[in-house]
């Protein structure tokens, strides 16, 4: 994605300091010269080693820390105990290592199919408003509805439409469609899983939306003229045109995607409410519980490390490979 | 200036910005000797009901001292990790109001004052405070971390209608007959008991009650958790059988974590609720108090071998001052202020609760039936729950474990006894 387009800039570009200035440069010689850019750079520097890189480092060495409540006011007493909270967490024998690895399928499928849906109705969208007609701006809007509504309020909704006796989904499904005999639970049990993917798909297919939307303002109309007198269909079209010019929007776009539904915390915290259901139990819920709700910041750490070392080998490889595919096609 | 000047200026500007930005963190701590901040549990029907109820007494207590007191109602949802991140970071209020189970897991972060003799006499001395609530106020053998502020035990709350109208004379005493009953009020779209099933701390506390009358415990003297005994299983199976085998429950009870229950007994969709001071919650919601009857906790009809007597734990709000407070004076003249007399009697009567000290319990405010009742629990048949430094984590666990197997129960998944040492083996594997 990060082509680099500024490489025949480099040419033009003025030598290095300290390098024998070359032709009419006015610029006196000097520190300050060289100080700007770092000037420059510095505030955003400072904020994201502020931001990123020092926490990151931080949750690093908590997670070699026994880092419980006794120590948590000064962590110079907590013992240094090296890998043994990755040994605990990632022991797939013990129950937390078992929960563990349960969450992290339950995370994987619910991005997957997350992610999945969400482009799907993404492209849907975006394809069928493509074309100028009367509402088409109302309807634009309107799917946007979801992103623009605050987290808390729209999940909570959710769950008050969720509820078993009182929600609004059992009172149309039994009560008047009278498809159901008996009223399901939607926020425990099995269906709790399906309940939670269906908020994250609503919450999150807009953004699909507005970026595929964006995306095909940039294919020329000529594509599709010269496609439709080659006798192309709607599907056809759809394959040989749409597809692949929306495909340097996609590949950002479904990582992205996969990346915030995967550490997606405040849909499942708002929903269940602090303690997620077994079959819901999403990574970072399962992170919180372990650090604040049982007051362990070690093992909680170790398994945000884990996490965190994870994604960023599905982020290198994804990136790898559709990397070595455009360059293969080019 | 040149434009490369200003560049420079821009740039250090900007740089000397961001790094203000992070050493300028705020600090809510009172610096002044004149002010407090103090974080108020939720004791009333909302946290702006709190409000109302607090703010004149503040108001009183910054003309006595001059001090004025910035107060922050806290939910209860929030208020454990918000006391943690202030212990943790030594910044946050200076006088805060703790659950009393969690005073020994706090303690433990030594981030809050010892309450030793000397301090205690500065708030008004030990012998004024009743001592059930000063047990729970921290490990024992410690000097305690907190003073007590509100007492409430647990009561079985019975809507005298439903049971006149199953031809019930009389609240139940044994678990047994409180089955019996159930299942005669469970007609009509309308449940025998109602049940807080998926919030741990509720669940937590009813696994406490009914594992000493079975003869367990959570922890063995030297603070080991003993999750899955016999006892225990024991104890957790026969609560969670009144969903899932006496069916005197709604199943629906299984999702109650915003205190649904209450309100599922305050408009009579359920007959029986086990609850703490529950009338001040029941008036906010239209139950008048002549429509329910309040009865002690029930016992088992034959207790095991070393079963005990215990019929609630001793529930309560304790006041704590956190070290890093820069007006601990102030503080500890807040936290007197409190505890005086007359205030004990004013907040007590409006919540519902009891006094925390001796001398304010003669007021006929605390003569109701409610009140007597908890009263009487306190004093003959609670028991403080475990003081340990992994109380809150035990809390936690066991109380997900419930709400688990009350989901199992709703969803018609059989509950045994093994399926229930299983949840309690997996939570005991969590402690460390």
């Amino acid at each position: 994605m990060a082509t680099s387009t500024t490489a025949p800039d480099a040419d033009r570009r003025e030598p290095r300091a300290g390098s024998p200035a070359r032709g009419p440069v006015r610029r006196p010689r000097g520190p300050r010269r060289s100080l700007l850019p770092y000037l420059l750079l510095a505030p955003a520097v400072v904020l994201e080693l502020a931001i990123h890189v020092i926490p990151m480092v931080v949750g690093v060495w908590m997670s070699l820390l026994e880092l419980t409540q006794f120590h948590i006011r000064d962590w110079s007493t907590a013992p240094f105990i090296g890998l043994e909270n990755y040994r605990a967490t990632l022991d797939l024998n013990s129950a937390a290592g078992k929960e563990l690895l349960h969450s992290f399928w339950v995370t994987l499928a619910y991005s997957l199919l997350s992610v999945g849906f969400a482009w799907l109705l993404g492209i849907s969208a975006a394809v069928v408003l493509q074309r100028p007609f009367r509402g088409r701006a109302i309807l634009r809007a309107l799917f946007l509805t979801p992103y623009a509504l605050p987290v808390y309020a729209a999940v909570i909704t959710w769950s008050f439409l969720l509820q078993r006796d009182t929600g609004l989904v059992n009172h149309v499904l039994v009560d008047q469609l009278g498809l159901l005999n008996e009223r399901p639970f939607w926020l425990i049990g099995d269906n709790s899983f399906w309940s939670l993917l269906v908020v994250s798909v609503w919450r999150n297919w807009p953004f699909a939306f507005l970026c595929l939307m964006a995306g095909l303002q940039n294919v020329p109309g000529e594509l599709y003229e010269a496609a439709a007198i080659d006798g192309a269909g709607f599907w056809r079209r759809l394959r040989s045109v749409t597809l692949p010019m929306l495909r340097p929007v996609n590949l950002v776009l479904l990582l992205v995607l996969f990346l915030w539904t995967f550490n997606d915390f405040n849909t499942p915290f708002v929903l269940f409410g602090g303690s997620a259901p077994e079959q819901a139990d999403l990574i970072s819920i399962h992170i919180y519980r372990s650090s604040f709700k049982t007051w362990d910041f070690g093992s909680g750490s170790a398994m945000s490390v884990a996490l965190l070392l994870f994604l960023l080998v599905v982020s290198a490889a994804y990136l790898l490979i559709t990397n070595r595919r455009r360059d293969d096609h080019a | 200036m040149s434009r490369r000047h200003l560049g420079i200026f821009t740039a250090a500007v900007l740089a000397a910005a961001s790094l203000t930005a992070c050493g300028g963190s705020g600090d809510d701590s009172a610096a002044s000797p004149k002010t407090l901040t103090y974080w108020a549990s939720n004791q009333g029907a909302s946290l702006e009901a709190d409000k109302t109820i607090l703010q004149p007494e503040l108001d009183k207590f910054e003309k006595q001292t001059g001090i004025k007191v910035t107060v922050e109602v806290v939910p209860w949802s929030d208020l454990l990790n918000r006391l943690l991140a202030a212990a943790a970071s030594g910044k946050g209020p200076d006088v805060v109001n703790i659950g009393n189970t969690w005073s020994a897991s706090l303690q433990a972060t030594g981030a809050l004052v010892e309450f030793d003799d000397a301090t205690l006499q500065a708030v008004g001395g030990k012998d004024r405070i009743v001592p059930a609530a000063l047990a729970a106020a921290g490990a024992p053998g410690k000097p305690p971390a907190a003073v007590p502020l509100y007492s409430m035990a647990y009561s079985l709350y019975y809507n005298k209608k439903s049971f006149a109208d199953a031809g019930i004379t009389a609240p139940p005493t044994t678990w047994e007959q409180l089955a019996e009953y159930g299942r005669k009020l469970s007609t009509g779209g309308k449940w025998g008991l109602a049940i807080e099933g998926a919030n741990p701390s509720e669940n937590a506390h009813h696994a406490f009650t009914f594992s000493q009358q079975y003869g367990g415990e959570w922890f063995d003297s030297a603070g080991k958790p003993t999750f899955d005994t016999p006892q225990n299983v024991s104890a957790i199976k026969r609560y969670i059988d009144f969903m899932a085998a006496d069916k005197i429950t709604n199943p629906s009870n299984a999702e109650y974590a915003q205190n649904q229950s209450v309100s599922d007994f305050a408009n009579g969709k359920a007959a029986m609720l086990l609850w703490q001071s529950a009338g001040s919650n029941l008036k906010t919601q239209n139950m008048p108090a002549d429509a329910y009857g309040v009865a002690p906790v029930p016992f088992l009809a034959n207790p095991p071998a070393g079963g005990k007597k215990v019929n609630s734990m001793v529930a309560g709000i304790n006041m704590a001052v956190f070290k890093h407070t820069k007006n601990k004076d102030g503080a500890l003249s807040f936290v007197k202020f409190m505890t005086s007399d007359e205030e004990q009697t004013i907040l007590n009567k409006t919540y519902g609760s009891l006094p925390a000290v001796k001398t304010a319990a003669s007021d006929p405010a605390f003569s109701a039936t409610e009140q007597k009742t908890i009263q009487e629990t306190l004093v003959t048949t609670a028991a403080p729950l475990p003081q340990v430094p992994d109380e809150s984590t035990f809390e936690t666990l066991v109380g997900t474990a419930m709400k688990e197997l009350f989901a199992d129960a709703a969803s018609g998944k059989p509950v045994t006894e093994e399926s229930v040492k299983a949840k309690l083996t997996d939570a005991q594997q969590k402690m460390r």
